[in-house]
């Protein structure tokens, strides 16, 4: 069900933006959530919307994702405009939003059920996602038998089982214990390495923004706007039990606590 | 319950009442209430009489139908009535206000429609059943949790695989709620019929034993309706515990 506009838009620049939002404005009512936002998404890399709430970080991933129509302004997926939902670009939810009737199996299938594809052949992806993210043996469990954590990887298994370009991802460890988090944090940078998808990722850690980013685009409230975009360069390398001694890793997040610290209620 | 230290099964207290019952009765205090042993005699005499068998019958097949035309128009107004502000706006009072209305004296109007038949009782039942079916579905739809309605969405749902694979698993906990409070009302529906129309099934029955003072025969076919209401409803509640499980974990 495409339901991304047709016309290829030959104008835009060929940079390798996977995703490209372009002057973008959404007003609630008299509250304006986002204001003339320009943000591109490099291809096959991971990047951070990072802020204080209240920035507008989860609107604008749902507007990416065509759950929200955006006021002004348009999103590009390789050049074609955003209209809704689509199969390039798929979502993993804060509060996992698994169906608590159905086993983890047809949960994580779920996106290709919705698009048609026959029982063995999804269950097939489903079951190869599900042995991904490190869930093999539990594809008959239901959801309320999980901890939170393995919900969470459920909902990642289902939102890689569609294979869409684009994974956009709300604040997907914010409901799990830390040191789960931890673990997801690096079973992250080995899926974008592994995954070669471009991955938006909501968060208000700045640890975590900073330890799985290529990119970090740093969003200011009272008017939402990005403020700055950081680039780690040096530690993406070194190894997943290094990054957080890295000199260039705590110099970023101070240096982002410095500049989010005076929006903090 | 636990008596002296024994467990007794459940209901076990129904046979205290039972023999207070049969004490009244041997007393001989009034013709209305004959010893508990007669009718349980009367009632295993009367089950295979055709006359009962008929009634019995005859009042399943407009219960099944009442109920059957309550459920499946009940749940879909319930669920569109959850998901579409202006159908609420629209139906809402009328729910609210049929909830709550005094039925049976919409029968004889209903009896002037639709004649002296089973065609009125199945429609007595369907409204008695229908009210709360609805305003459960309705609940239960209003309270999906909004990130279920977006993934839906954000996988391309269509708005039936939505409604079909979505939306009705989600409200099913207070919809089998809504479903098994409207069967017990359907129980009063499809007997309330039966007896202002008093020709048909166990209205028919109700009408012959009380005015010939049959009593050991009115309350046998009595006590029957109850047991079967009440197994219906204990039947319902369990297949509801069945799906309880998720109701708590959503979120």
């Amino acid at each position: 069900m495409s339901q991304i506009k047709p016309d290829a838009r030959q104008a835009i620049p060929a940079t390798d933006s996977a995703v490209s939002v372009r002057n973008v404005s959404k007003v609630y009512g008299d509250v304006q959530a986002l204001k003339d936002l320009t943000l591109d998404f490099p291809r096959g890399e991971l990047t951070s919307l990072l802020g204080p709430s209240g920035c507008g970080k989860t609107t604008l991933l749902k507007i990416i994702a065509g759950l929200l129509p955006a006021t002004s302004g348009e999103v590009l997926i390789n050049g074609r405009a955003v209209t809704g939902p689509g199969p390039d670009r798929s979502f993993v939810f804060q509060d996992f939003a698994l169906m608590p009737w159905a086993t983890v199996l047809r949960n994580v299938a779920f996106g290709l059920e919705l698009r048609g594809v026959a029982k063995s052949e999804r269950e097939a992806v489903a079951e190869k996602y599900i042995a991904a993210v490190g869930l093999a043996g539990f594809e008959q469990k239901y959801p309320h038998q999980l901890s939170g954590g393995m919900r969470q990887r459920v909902g990642l298994a289902r939102a890689l089982s569609v294979k869409a370009e684009v994974l956009l991802l709300d604040e997907p460890f914010s409901a799990v214990d830390e040191q789960t988090r931890r673990k997801f944090q690096e079973d992250m940078l080995e899926l974008v390495q592994n995954e070669k998808k471009t991955f938006i990722f909501v968060t208000h850690s700045i640890e975590e923004a900073v330890y799985v980013s290529d990119q970090i685009a740093i969003l200011l409230p009272r008017p939402s706007r990005v403020s700055e975009i950081i680039r780690p360069a040096s530690f993406r390398d070194k190894g997943v039990a290094n990054i957080r001694r890295d000199p260039e890793y705590l110099d970023i997040v101070d240096r982002i606590w410095a500049s989010l610290r005076n929006y903090v209620e | 319950m636990i008596l002296f230290g024994y467990k007794l099964p459940a209901l076990s207290s129904l046979i205290l009442w039972a023999l207070l019952w049969e004490v009244v009765g041997r007393l001989e205090l009034t013709f209305f209430v004959p010893p508990f042993s007669e009718v349980v005699t009367t009632l295993i005499a009367l089950i295979p009489t055709p006359a009962f068998l008929s009634a019995l019958g005859i009042t399943a097949a407009a219960f099944g139908a009442g109920v059957f035309f309550a459920i499946v128009i009940g749940i879909p107004v319930g669920i569109l009535m959850g998901k579409s502000r202006v159908l609420d706006e629209l139906l809402l009072p009328w729910v609210n206000i049929f909830l709550s209305a005094p039925l049976t004296a919409l029968v004889p109007v209903l009896m002037v429609l639709f004649g002296f038949g089973t065609r009125t009782v199945i429609i007595t039942t369907t409204l008695f059943a229908i009210w709360i079916i609805i305003l459960n579905a309705r609940a239960g739809v209003k309270q999906i949790n909004r990130s279920l309605v977006e993934m839906a969405r954000s996988f391309g749902a269509s708005p039936l695989d939505a409604f079909f694979k979505v939306y009705f698993w989600a409200a099913l906990p207070e919809i089998l709620g809504g479903v098994r409070i409207g069967v017990i009302r359907a129980v009063k529906g499809v007997i309330i019929g039966q007896l202002l129309i008093s020709i048909v099934g166990f209205g028919a029955l109700f009408e012959l034993y009380s005015s010939k003072f049959l009593m050991a025969e009115f309350w046998a076919v009595l006590i029957v309706l109850f047991g079967l209401a009440f197994a219906l409803s204990e039947f319902l509640a369990y297949l509801e515990r069945k799906v309880s499980y998720y109701a708590s974990s959503r979120g």
